[in-house]
């Protein structure tokens, strides 16, 4: 029993060298699946894993609001609030500053921090230095993200100017806050560290500076467990609008945890659907190799049989066969997944700033994608030994007559005279076995759609630039006041150097309201045809301002739930904050943010104010950036200043950069998988038909000839495959842009030829290797096999 | 002027096979000389070296020591390209598993042949020279297994081959279909003068042969010519 035992592992052993090639295809299909769930959900689960102990350790608040000016004395009547448990109150202030051999300005923000102890809410996590001591004057504390960006240490002095004043202040500690984990400067679309940073100081050095003595201008507060979060925004609002409190906000609205929250929504769309498919193909590889890899035993199986052996005993054969190929598949992909895991939370911490974000992932998560991949093998394996093994033994044992074959098609149009019978040869395997065909197409298919759907990454990405930049934001800079100023400070920026055209913008933040739908949102007030700060319409293309009402691009109108012509609740969040109903007289196309337009005049009018702006677009000679950001740096009254080439730049490269690297990883991967499949397909066709060719070969057919016979069925599989791929391709786009369809951004769904162009080169760059691996195989085809019984 | 009749010469033919530690000595040394036309029967136990030794004068195999001349031309001179054309003009092979492709019909696989020759019988000329005039249509699935060895036969003979390399032709067949398929080959034997090898384990059919050649344990043992070769017909299997 032993020896047999011992003869069957024998054969297992050699099973398995002979399809060494599949099975490492196999192999390699696998460990990409698995590499890529392990990374997804890995990266997923840090992150979360990552922010809920910081939110937690360092008392993140539940509930924020912003306010014009407050007594500290209202502290009590907050905390009375049912459901609250902690107040903290600041004063936050904007501040530009002066980093030497920086020639465009920064910005940041100063945040109070109490004197004597501890903030009760938004604690911070001390990098390096030290915390301050009460009342300290001429410290602050930095947060990491800018002294990283400038390279500050310890001891060194930041240059800001503060309320109109300009002060050199010491970094004393450097640190990171729960609440900026990614920080967005005024006007910013994306994280620029360099040119925005957030500062800590004293409490009442802060108040004195700023003549904010015992009052404060920004709220956090800390529920209970279980309390109602929108009755404690309604109260807080109640309380502060005395104070020109702006409405208050949750945690869901938090800029930082929004940003945060998204990324990782995005990440899941995109962590299931790459690794299901890549799981999904391997399944129907292994099935495809069992199938054949069992079908050529089949005489074996019935002596082995008719020796006595179980059809139990003859699974678990097979099954070793496949374990063999999953232990290593699983290896090989959690190796990798752990590997790509790290790179990838390595890169996050370029723009999420965590104390510490380590790549770790979640037993379960690796138990998941091992057995799933076991179980899809091992599915596909007792498939075809079912099919084996049901014949009674005495038939398996007799050689397989030959395959049934009938006139197809050809015969019956009469097209067959123009074939060749090398040809007829082909088109009547593809026909005979219809499925096969079919399977084999889907699989070439679904690996050239991830090949579309990665190309169409990088695609989108250009064309969001595009479209931002080059048609809607054409402006070079763009400025924004501390405080609206009136329309003649457009004359003061116009006379700037370099400037070569500026246009007004009227921003002003807006609470949106339809029915129950409602979204914090601002609007910005444009002159009727603007050049520079532009929107666009569905067609992309530039519209002008609508004389009345307002225009509202089309994700904040599906999220109010409105259309063209429908009324809007407007609650204007500023000074007097009036209660405006605007109808809706344009959507708009836009793909970042979520913005509503209007007539700057009629904004005004609305407001009641006169005519007064909060910032400019500008268009620069770019010869004067110099001086002209050495001007800009100098007045008090500029806050923001985006430079749109600089946001642009570090997109690419921050973002753009890591997003390539996905593409790029999500292309090999695609590709291994598109050569895995048409490798294994052409291997099993040599190994289903080498008698038939090694027979072709004696009777004088040409090497070549053989091979026609051989990668023609192929290509006819590769040639149905291109159109179904590119399809499957197209809909996974659309159904990714539907997915990541957030409040953040949108994909425009816009496919290049390219992508399409390239995603067919790889197929066909895989199937001319796969062919070149089989030709040698080809090459080596034993003759005298031909006239041996069985292969 | 003798060599013009003989079609293949050998000279102490030797072939081992290295499995591993051991060596199997398939052949020790065969010299032979096969005259143009002849039929010719090899016989001999199980495991003696005829398969391997009709392998090597077709072709399919190349041998350890020794030579193998065809028509005066020495095989082992033959590049790859030159043995792919002796097997397309020169040889038609026939052997006891049919091999036809299973995706033509009986007469495309013919076809298949014929199209690749210098100087074809017509494929239904040859499938009539077999008796399956009538079977041009069918698929191998459709054949018996008799038929399906004669369609094979037909594929050999119909390019005129000066040879035909047959490895136990009847092996899988009863007497009956056996004699059939003799018949067909000793038909083209006469009809075309082609040189005729047959391999086989039934003694009998020796009877039909010109020259029968036994093989024994790698070696020529004897050689026996025979006058009056026997009709099929006339041998009791
Ligand atoms: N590929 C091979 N590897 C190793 N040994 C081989 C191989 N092919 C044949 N042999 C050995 O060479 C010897 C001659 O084999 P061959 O097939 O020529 O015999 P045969 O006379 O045709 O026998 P049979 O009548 O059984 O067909 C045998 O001992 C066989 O074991
Ligand atoms: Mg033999």
């Amino acid at each position: 029993m032993t020896l047999i035992i011992d003869a069957m592992n024998r054969k297992l052993m050699r099973d398995l060298w002979n399809i060494k090639g599949q099975m490492l295809a196999i192999v390699m299909v696998m460990a990409c699946g698995i590499a890529t769930f392990i990374m997804s959900f890995g990266v997923i689960d840090s992150l979360k894993l990552s922010r809920d102990i910081y939110y937690d350790r360092y008392q993140f608040a539940d509930v924020f609001a912003q306010l014009k000016r407050a007594p500290r004395a209202i502290r009590q009547q907050v905390m009375d609030i049912p459901g609250v448990s902690a107040v903290e109150m600041r004063v936050v202030f904007g501040v530009t500053i002066q980093v030497e051999g920086m020639t465009e300005p920064a910005s940041g923000k100063l945040i109070s921090l109490p004197d004597g102890r501890k903030p009760l809410l938004n604690n911070l996590y001390l990098r390096s230095g030290r915390m301050l001591r009460p009342d300290e004057d001429g410290a602050i504390l930095s947060s990491e993200a800018f002294a990283n960006a400038h390279g500050f240490a310890l001891g060194d002095r930041v240059s800001m100017i503060i309320n109109g004043h300009k002060r050199a202040l010491k970094i004393v500690g450097i640190v990171l806050s729960p609440e900026y984990v990614y920080s967005l400067g005024p006007g910013a679309i994306f994280p620029d560290d360099k040119r925005f940073g957030i500062f800590w100081m004293s409490q009442r050095v802060l108040e004195a500076a700023v003549d904010m003595d015992g009052a404060f201008n920004d709220i956090s507060v800390r529920m209970d467990r279980g309390a109602n979060v929108e009755d404690i925004k309604q109260d807080l609002d109640i309380i502060l609008k005395p104070y020109g409190g702006l409405i208050a906000y949750a945690r869901n609205e938090q800029m930082s945890n929004w940003f945060v929250q998204n990324e990782m929504n995005q990440l899941r769309v995109m962590g299931l659907f790459a690794p299901m498919i890549f799981l999904g193909v391997a399944a129907f590889l292994i099935n495809v190799v069992m199938t054949r890899q069992v079908a050529t035993q089949r005489e074996q199986i019935g002596m082995l049989k008719a020796v006595g052996y179980s059809n139990r005993e003859l699974a678990l054969h097979y099954l070793k066969m496949v374990l063999l190929v999953v232990v290593l598949g699983s290896i090989l992909g959690v190796g990798a997944g752990i590997w790509l895991g790290a790179g990838m939370t390595n890169m996050y911490t370029q723009f999420f700033h965590f104390p510490i974000l380590k790549f770790s992932f979640s037993p379960e998560v690796m138990i998941f994608a091992v057995l799933f991949c076991t179980l899809s093998a091992i599915a596909g394996t007792l498939i075809a030994i079912r099919q084996a093994a049901k014949l009674p033994p005495a038939e398996a044992m007799r050689p397989e007559t030959p395959t049934h074959f009938h006139r197809t098609f050809l015969e019956r149009t009469g097209l067959e005279q123009f074939f060749s019978h090398l040809s007829r040869i082909v088109i009547r395997h593809v026909e005979r076995r219809p499925f096969r065909t079919l399977f084999s197409t889907l699989g070439v298919g679904l690996s050239m759609s991830i090949l579309v759907f990665a190309f169409f990454m990088e695609d989108s990405i250009d064309f969001l630039l595009k479209v931002q930049f080059d048609m809607a934001q054409r402006e070079d800079i763009n400025l924004s006041f501390v405080t609206p100023r009136a329309i003649t400070a457009l004359e003061e920026i116009r006379l700037m150097p370099g400037v070569m055209k500026v246009e007004p913008v009227r921003s002003v933040a807006a609470f949106l309201k339809s029915g129950h739908y409602a979204k914090r949102s601002s609007i910005t007030g444009l002159r009727p045809a603007p050049d520079l700060h532009r929107i666009l319409t569905k067609k992309l293309r530039a519209a002008p301002i609508p004389a009345q009402g307002l225009a509202l691009s089309s994700k904040l109108a599906e999220i109010l739930h409105v259309k063209k012509g429908d009324m809007l609740t407007v609650e204007v969040l500023e000074e007097r904050r009036p209660v405006l109903h605007i109808r809706v007289a344009e959507i708009v196309e836009e793909f970042i943010g979520l913005s509503a337009f209007m007539d700057m005049d009629q904004l005004n009018r609305h407001l009641n104010e006169g005519t007064v702006i909060t910032g400019a677009a500008v268009m620069v000679d770019p010869l004067w950036n110099g001086p002209l950001y050495q001007k800009i740096k100098n007045i008090p009254a500029i806050i923001g200043m985006t430079i749109l080439e600089k946001s642009r730049q570090i997109f690419r490269d921050v973002m753009g950069e890591n997003l390539m690297k996905m593409v790029t990883m999500n292309i090999i991967f695609a590709s291994l998988i598109s050569f895995g499949v048409i490798y294994n397909t052409a291997r099993i066709a040599l190994s289903e038909r080498g008698r038939e060719l090694a027979t072709l070969r004696v009777l004088g057919l040409t090497k070549g000839e053989v091979a026609y016979i051989l990668f023609g069925e192929m290509t006819v599989i590769i040639l149905l495959a291109i159109p179904v791929g590119l399809f499957i391709g197209y809909m996974m786009v659309l159904g990714m842009a539907r997915s990541l369809d957030t409040e953040l951004f949108r994909i425009p769904v816009v496919i290049e030829t390219s992508t399409y162009g390239m995603s067919v080169i790889i197929v066909v760059v895989s199937s001319i290797l796969s062919f070149y691996l089989v030709w040698r195989q080809v090459d080596n085809i034993d003759l005298v096999s031909a006239q041996k019984g069985v292969e | 002027m003798k060599a013009k009749n003989i079609t293949f010469r050998t000279e102490a033919l030797t072939k081992d096979y290295v499995t591993g530690a051991t060596v199997a000595h398939a052949l020790r040394g065969v010299t032979l000389e096969i005259p143009r036309g002849d039929m010719v029967v090899l016989l001999g136990p199980s495991g003696s070296g005829k398969s391997t030794f009709l392998n090597i004068i077709g072709g399919l195999d190349s041998p350890t020591s020794g030579e193998v001349y065809f028509n005066e031309d020495r095989l082992s001179d033959y590049t790859e390209k030159q043995l792919t054309l002796f097997r397309r003009h020169n040889v038609g092979f026939v052997f006891q598993a049919y091999n036809l492709v299973p995706s033509l019909t009986a007469f495309e696989n013919v076809a298949l042949v014929t199209d690749i020759s210098l100087d074809p019988m017509p494929p239904a000329e040859a499938l009539t020279a077999v008796g399956l005039g009538g079977r041009a249509r069918h698929f191998p699935s459709q054949l018996s297994g008799g038929e399906q060895q004669r369609v094979a036969i037909a594929r050999a003979i119909a390019k005129r081959p000066e040879v035909m390399l047959c490895d136990e032709p009847t092996g899988a067949l009863d007497s009956e279909t056996g004699i059939v398929v003799l018949k067909a080959l000793q038909k083209v034997n006469k009809k075309f003068g082609t040189t005729t090898i047959i391999i086989t384990h039934n003694a009998a059919i020796a009877a039909m042969a010109d020259r029968v050649i036994h093989f024994g344990d790698g070696r020529v043992v004897d050689v026996t010519v025979n006058d009056h070769p026997a009709s099929p017909e006339e041998i009791s299997w």
